[in-house]
């Protein structure tokens, strides 16, 4: 991972506010005893520290989500949940932590902080925020934003989102990301000053630049093309993974009625009536488990949800190179006319349509002053769009530089993470199993004893 | 002779009739050499069995057969009834061994239906030889219960498998279907040769050895459709009296059955639901894995890992099948069989109450003077004596039932519970060391990098 001395150049856009590295505003991060989070692994910890440029480590943690009621936009009353954010200084020597910062943010402040650091970061791939309603439900998990395990394994993946910010060697520099952890009022003002969503590319604009680019490096094509089997996949995946949920919690919870008839038919046996009255607690035991197991498996579901989501931050980042690239191309399709214009100009010949030609044609030849007028201001412009070009192509491979570099980092993580996520499932199954194991084997006694 | 030959054939059948001597206070029984009712039981038989276009009456071994189409009539002595007691199962000297197997398809032009193979072996010397193949299909069993529970009114006759199952059920000959039906028959079947009485029945035995023609024409023996009818009419009509005196321990009897009728239809629901949960999991688990593999088509350094995973969901799938089966095999049919017994066992207190009936409305009559009453004591002394073998049989009986759905009901669950303790150790097997080369492989990864 790289970690230069912070380079102007690199920013491609520069933050409004200086970015921070300054070392006693130092951000470095650490990975919160309470992140739930996938994926921060002590290898990047390590980089961090070993950085003599952050003097201090910071723990972030969501602590706490909390139901709230006020007034929106149009002065109507609603119910939102917000989410408490407490950052935590450690000090190097004696790891104790003190609290730093603590306040309060609600989804939409979340949103508002990427969007930002999407249009000034476009060469980065922004970590993805965890989905703002439940999809992939399986039917007996609630749909509903409020459904306190939903916001519980939102506030988990909130706190993942900022951690992954503040493990990312560009952005942990931000000062708006900064403000965000620290500043509660008037945070978004400060947000909406910066003016970024005048800076952000128009979704039109990019989407002609998707269709018309000639010569997009062919790096990017393929990581497009990998972001869609992405998305397609793990889809797919968790869309079986939710119905298999569903069918495993119907195996489990009918054998609940086991217990209840087990019971009740104890009641006229003599011999049989205790065996078969203990078998039915076990039954009803086992047909319990199941909600614990399926609520682990549904954090598993969420670190493969958050790589569903970094496939659209990896198309972002492709999209931009897009939209360079065609910006490169236009310039230098424009900067190549005007020099045959100004040729054609100079030489006397028409070969290009113009409609200054057609109006001299029409309306007669002009003088050799304006011609001599408009071959000046052709130059200018040519002289002016090689400067232009020479900065964008300049622009153009820088972005594809750091752009890459940031890929690759994302690769790594990728794989760190989602060979983490197959592991821990693994584990998941394996204590089911266990669980299973000692029921039945509780049972079968009973039964044997009967 | 010919009394002492009765007995040994009645002691054959499980029935001891009546010392010949006399012993039975009642001498108008339907017994071999008297013609007259003889006679009008061949009357009775009418061709109304369904099989059958020829109305052949065939008097083959009448002896044989009259004793063994027992009208309730029939009375027994209590010291008769003390042999019958004595008989218990002996696992050890069995001797009749029973398989149906092979179901095959007949079709004529007025119907198809199928019939099973039975195969029996024996040493036992009233069979003519040690090994019988004969074919049978469904209407032959469901004459020989009726048989069987005409003879032995309240003894537990084992149940037969549905006629038809009307859930789900599109064609009458589905695979499956045929399956069940062919285990549950041999199990009917096996169930009467474990049992002490009825393993001696003269039907049964016909039932195992005759030829298709024998069998034929010795069905049509025997009360007929009428004769039947009659009995049926007089039992609805007696059991509108309602059972009176019922004794305490029949009270209890039923009051068990009842609750266990209950109890046992909910767990046969329960079992199908489990059953059918599994399957709809089976079905999901399949395509579980296939992505996992696709996926690791795009993915170059997750490759191993995301075709592990899918190996062992694949594993666990066909653990989850095996599961599905186990209990197939050894829950449902055991679960389904007692819902069968159940219907049984209410029949039979039924039918001990009909016999009970008969007595009080006589006893009713004595005592109101409503009919000519010089013969109600001599009725009502058959009666009573009918009435006590009866309530004997059904004891002896239950307490053998008892014990034996004690035994199965716990056989099955235990082997339900087998099964899934197998499930979750596969399963866990996969996992673990699935796990064990992932974090072999971390080590390798781990140790190669350290310099």
């Amino acid at each position: 991972m790289e970690q230069a001395p912070r380079d102007p150049e690199r920013q491609l856009q520069p933050a409004p506010l200086e970015p921070l590295g300054c070392p006693d505003a130092g951000l470095g991060a650490a990975v919160g005893k309470e992140a739930a989070g996938a994926g921060e692994e002590d290898s990047g910890v390590d980089t961090m520290t070993h950085n003599n440029f952050w003097l201090k480590k910071i723990e972030i943690s969501v602590s706490e989500a909390e139901k709230r009621t006020g007034r929106n936009a149009m002065n109507m009353q609603e119910t939102y949940t917000a989410y408490l954010i407490e950052t935590r200084s450690v000090e190097h020597t004696d790891g104790q932590s003190v609290l730093t910062d603590s306040l309060w943010r609600r989804y939409s402040e979340f949103e508002l902080l990427r969007n930002y650091l999407l249009v000034y970061y476009p060469h980065i791939v922004v970590p993805p925020l965890p989905e703002k309603r439940a999809e992939f439900v399986w039917h007996k998990l609630s749909a509903d934003n409020m459904d306190p395990d939903f916001v519980e394994r939102r506030r988990i993946g909130l706190e993942n989102f900022l951690l992954r910010i503040a493990s990312h060697p560009i952005l942990c520099r931000d000062k708006i990301f900064y403000l965000f952890l620290t500043q509660e009022g008037n945070w978004k003002e400060t947000v909406n000053e910066t003016g970024f969503q005048l800076k952000a590319d128009s979704r039109l604009k990019a989407l002609n630049a998707t269709f018309r680019v000639k010569n997009p490096d062919k790096r990017f094509t393929d990581l497009k093309h990998y972001s869609d089997e992405l998305q397609s996949v793990i889809s797919h995946l968790l869309r079986v993974r939710a119905r298999v949920a569903d069918r495993l919690y119907g195996v489990y919870k009918v054998h609940g009625n086991y217990g209840r008839v087990f019971s009740e038919w104890s009641a006229i046996e003599k011999e049989m009536g205790d065996g078969l009255q203990s078998a039915g607690h076990h039954m009803d035991v086992y047909a319990s488990s199941i909600d614990d197991i399926l609520e682990d498996e549904e954090h598993y579901a969420d670190q493969l949800k958050e790589y569903l989501f970094y496939a659209e931050a990896l198309r972002a980042v492709c999209r931009k190179h897009e939209l360079m690239q065609y910006d490169l191309e236009m310039a230098a399709q424009d900067l190549a006319s005007k020099k045959q214009q100004c040729e054609e100009l100079a030489t006397g010949t028409v070969r290009t349509f113009s409609l200054k030609g057609m109006t001299t044609k029409l309306f007669g030849q002009e003088t050799p002053e304006q011609r001599e007028a408009r071959i000046k201001v052709l130059e200018e412009q040519i002289n002016e769009g090689e400067q232009q070009l020479k900065s964008k192509n300049l622009e153009g491979r820088e972005f594809v530089k750091n752009a890459w570099a940031d890929i690759e980092r994302f690769k790594e993580q990728k794989n760190r993470d989602l060979k983490e996520a197959l592991i821990s499932y693994a584990v998941m199954q394996i204590s089911m199993c266990k669980k299973g194991i000692q029921v039945w084997t509780n049972a079968k006694e009973c039964f044997s004893k009967m | 002779m010919e009394g002492e030959r009765r007995a040994s054939q009645a002691r054959s059948s499980g029935l001891p009739a009546g010392g010949a001597d006399g012993e039975s206070p009642g001498g108008s029984a339907p017994f071999p050499g008297n013609s007259g009712s003889s006679a009008l039981l061949q009357a009775e038989v009418l061709d109304l069995d369904e099989d059958e276009d020829d109305l052949e009456v065939f008097s083959k071994d009448a002896s044989l057969m009259d004793m063994n189409s027992f009208s309730p009539m029939m009375p027994t002595s209590p010291l008769s009834m003390i042999n019958q007691i004595k008989f218990e199962d002996e696992p050890d000297l069995k001797d009749l061994f029973i398989t149906v197997d092979e179901p095959e398809s007949h079709v004529t032009t007025i119907e198809t239906f199928i019939t099973y193979r039975i195969i029996t072996k024996t040493s036992r010397g009233e069979f003519d030889s040690s090994e019988f193949e004969v074919r049978r299909r469904y209407q032959d069993f469901l004459w020989l219960k009726g048989k069987l529970e005409e003879a032995h009114p309240t003894l537990i006759i084992p149940p037969l498998p549905e006629k038809f199952i009307v859930k789900g059920m599109v064609e009458r000959f589905n695979d499956d279907f045929i399956e069940t039906r062919r285990k549950a028959l041999h199990k009917f079947l096996n169930r009467i040769a474990d049992h002490p009485t009825l393993t001696f029945n003269e039907d049964f035995k016909i039932f195992l050895t005759a030829q298709a023609w024998e069998l034929s024409s010795h069905k049509k023996q025997g009360p007929g459709l009428l004769s039947r009818m009659g009995q049926t009419v007089r039992a609805v009509a007696s059991s509108m009296r309602g059972v009176k005196n019922r004794p305490e321990e029949f009270m209890e009897m039923n009051n068990f059955i009842e609750l266990f009728s209950q109890k046992i239809n909910l767990i046969d629901k329960i079992s199908q639901r489990i059953y059918k949960e599994e399957r709809e999991y089976f079905d999901e688990m399949k395509e579980y894995g296939p992505i996992h593999i696709l996926w690791s088509a795009s993915e170059e350094d997750l490759v191993d890992t995301l075709k592990d995973v899918a190996g062992c969901i694949d594993r666990c799938c066909k653990a989850t099948e095996k599961r599905m089966s186990g209990l197939s095999e050894a829950l449902l049919p055991v679960v389904h069989e007692y819902v069968l017994y159940s219907e049984m066992l209410m029949g039979v207190m039924k039918r001990r109450d009909q016999i009970q009936a008969e007595l009080d409305s006589k006893v009713e009559a004595l005592t109101y003077k409503k009919t000519d009453t010089d013969l109600l004591p001599e009725e009502i002394g058959k009666l009573e004596d009918k009435v006590e073998c009866a309530n004997n049989a059904l004891k002896a009986d239950w307490e053998r039932w008892k014990q034996n759905m004690q035994n199965d009901i716990k056989l099955a669950f235990t082997d339900m519970a087998e099964e899934n303790i197998h499930y979750y150790e596969q399963c866990l097997a996969t996992w673990e060391s699935f796990l064990t080369s992932q974090t072999n492989l971390h080590l390798e990864e781990t140790s190669e990098d350290k310099p």
